[in-house]
């Protein structure tokens, strides 16, 4: 990966109380290129996005967001750095009190003084880009799963981000939806020139997208590559995460004593009784 | 085994103790920096103003109906005692001082902790649940100053409104059973009521008072609302002990306000 890189984690470890999340993470986010964070749910690839994005501080190890270290940011300084950040939630995140524009419109009320004229058509084109033009006056409560991602995904463009991070952007959408969406944040890392990283499980339709793809498992990185090096790893945990497989290193059965044993104190107690 | 039953009530104790301190500490913290970032609630005043109108407006029909309601209540009880004495000309000045210094703040301030109180509650923690307070932070806005700080002007500045409109519909309601009702003299009702109370004594404390009730209620709803586990049993315990403690902080508050204020009357 040559390009100057947006993002840079190193010897990044994060414990949450007692419990150590993230050991030793190491992840190069080139400009331009759009990153894929894979892996099962509780390995740490959301609390990496976090960390990237300020929510969260290091415990140690360094997060480089633009050759500055995040955990180091005052409270003003992040604030400053957010604002060419932005971020798409996993269901979205739209203020349910406020109408589709004024959703999309908030970051810049917020943080310009542009007059209602500009604010205006700059809301239109973000809608237009998401193809949600039309629905600009309706409320939150009145759009499907798939549009209130794409009214998010409008809102955090509004300011034309350095840098997008989805959050399982493709989590409870339709077949239709899922690629729309897929397709738009390809589309948008590309038109804005921005730098995006998205955490999901959705191998199929993250594949088709990314440049480049960081699994993890247990808070490590156990793989990384393009979309054909992680299709065509031998790596059994990968293996069996893109193939979707169930025997594999990833268990079905929660840890527990075992079988035999359990039945036998039921037969026993049963019996008592 | 007696050992180890006081070992873990005293365990328990300890736990309920460091944990109510650690709270207390977190809800200071909480409402000094709600006062430090209220700049924006005035410099766009459109914000607190849209609360103004969830919080006071939408709790005037509660309000009003049971001030009213609260002062036929007082015009009946009133003139059943008083007549005993003979006094039933009082009945204004009884119906209009229990109002103003007592019933209108205390009343007002419970059915707003009810009323908006919860409403702020949920509405906040349900912001957290669903991400909105996280998203708000990642656009760099401070949630504190955009969504708290708003509310909780609202609250201050509506509370002693309502409890005014409470006291006022409750004169009403006095007035239709004492003087319309049963027959009170409608020139000593008003005037025992005009001479009785004082403006500083009665009119200047009721005030006080609901200021007071405002500050404590909304900063219960919005500390409540804010550190509510983002989940939907998370978001109900915590609009329960909006209710309840707010109506143990006003009837609490209520006792030593009227002791420091009416002690020497």
């Amino acid at each position: 990966m040559p390009a100057e890189n947006l993002v840079e984690i190193s010897d990044l470890n994060f414990t949450y109380g007692k419990r150590l999340i993230l050991k030793g993470i190491n992840m190069k986010i080139p400009r331009g290129k759009l990153v894929a964070i894979m892996g099962l749910s509780g390995c740490g690839k959301t609390t990496t996005l976090r960390l990237i994005g300020g929510a969260l501080k290091p415990t140690t190890g360094s997060v480089k967001v633009a050759g500055k270290e995040v955990g180091g940011l005052d409270k003003e300084e992040l604030y400053k750095m957010r604002r060419k950040m932005g971020m798409l939630f996993q269901f979205g995140a739209l203020f349910t009190d406020l109408s589709v524009y004024e959703n999309v419109a908030f970051q810049m009320r917020e943080h310009t003084d542009l007059p209602e004229t500009v604010i205006r058509d700059l809301v239109m084109m973000k809608l237009h880009a998401v193809g949600l033009r039309g629905a600009h006056k309706l409320m939150p409560s009145e759009l499907s799963g798939g549009m209130a991602r794409r009214v998010a995904l409008a809102r955090a463009i509004a300011l034309d981000p350095m840098l997008m991070m989805y959050d399982e952007p493709f989590a409870g959408l339709d077949p239709i939806s899922l690629s729309v969406i897929g397709n738009l944040i390809r589309h948008l890392n590309d038109a804005l020139g921005a730098t995006s990283i998205i955490v999901t499980h959705d191998i199929q339709e993250s594949l088709k997208i990314v440049d480049y793809v960081y699994f993890m498992a247990d808070g490590v990185v156990v793989a990384e590559g393009s979309a054909d090096d992680i299709k065509a790893s031998k790596l059994p945990f990968v293996h069996q995460f893109v193939w979707g497989e169930i025997d594999g290193p990833v268990s079905f059965h929660y840890p527990s004593p075992p079988y035999r044993k359990d039945l036998l104190l039921e037969a026993q107690s049963s019996y008592a009784a | 085994m007696p050992h180890r039953k006081v070992g873990f009530g005293l365990r328990s104790i300890g736990s309920t103790v460091v944990n109510g301190v650690w709270r207390l500490g977190f809800a200071s913290r909480f409402f000094l920096m709600t006062l430090i970032s209220s700049g924006a609630s005035f410099r766009r005043f459109h914000l607190t103003i849209r609360e103004i109108y969830f919080s006071g407006v939408m709790s005037l029909i509660i309000i009003l109906v049971s001030g009213l309601f609260v002062g036929m209540v007082l015009g009946l009880q009133g003139y059943e005692t008083l007549q005993k004495y003979g006094s039933e000309s009082a009945l204004g000045s009884l119906v209009a001082l229990s109002l103003v210094r007592e019933l209108g703040p205390v009343l007002a301030a419970l059915l707003f902790a009810s009323r908006a109180g919860s409403a702020i509650t949920a509405e906040i923690g349900l912001m957290k649940a669903t991400e909105q307070i996280a998203a708000m932070e990642m656009m760099a806005v401070d949630p504190i100053s955009r969504v708290v700080a708003p509310r909780f002007w609202a609250g201050v500045i509506s509370m002693p409104l309502l409890a005014a409109m409470f006291s006022a519909v409750g004169v009403f309601g006095g007035y239709l059973v004492g003087v319309v009702l049963i027959g009170v003299d409608e020139g000593s009702f008003w005037s025992q009521m005009q001479a009785a109370v004082d403006f500083r004594q009665d009119i200047v404390n009721g005030v006080i008072k609901s200021v007071t009730f405002g500050i404590a209620v909304t900063a219960i709803a919005l500390f409540e609302g804010y550190d509510a586990p983002p989940t939907a049993e998370g978001v109900s315990h915590a609009t329960t002990r909006t209710v309840v403690t707010s109506a143990l902080a006003v009837l609490g508050l209520d006792f030593i306000l009227t002791v420091f204020m009416f002690r020497g009357v």
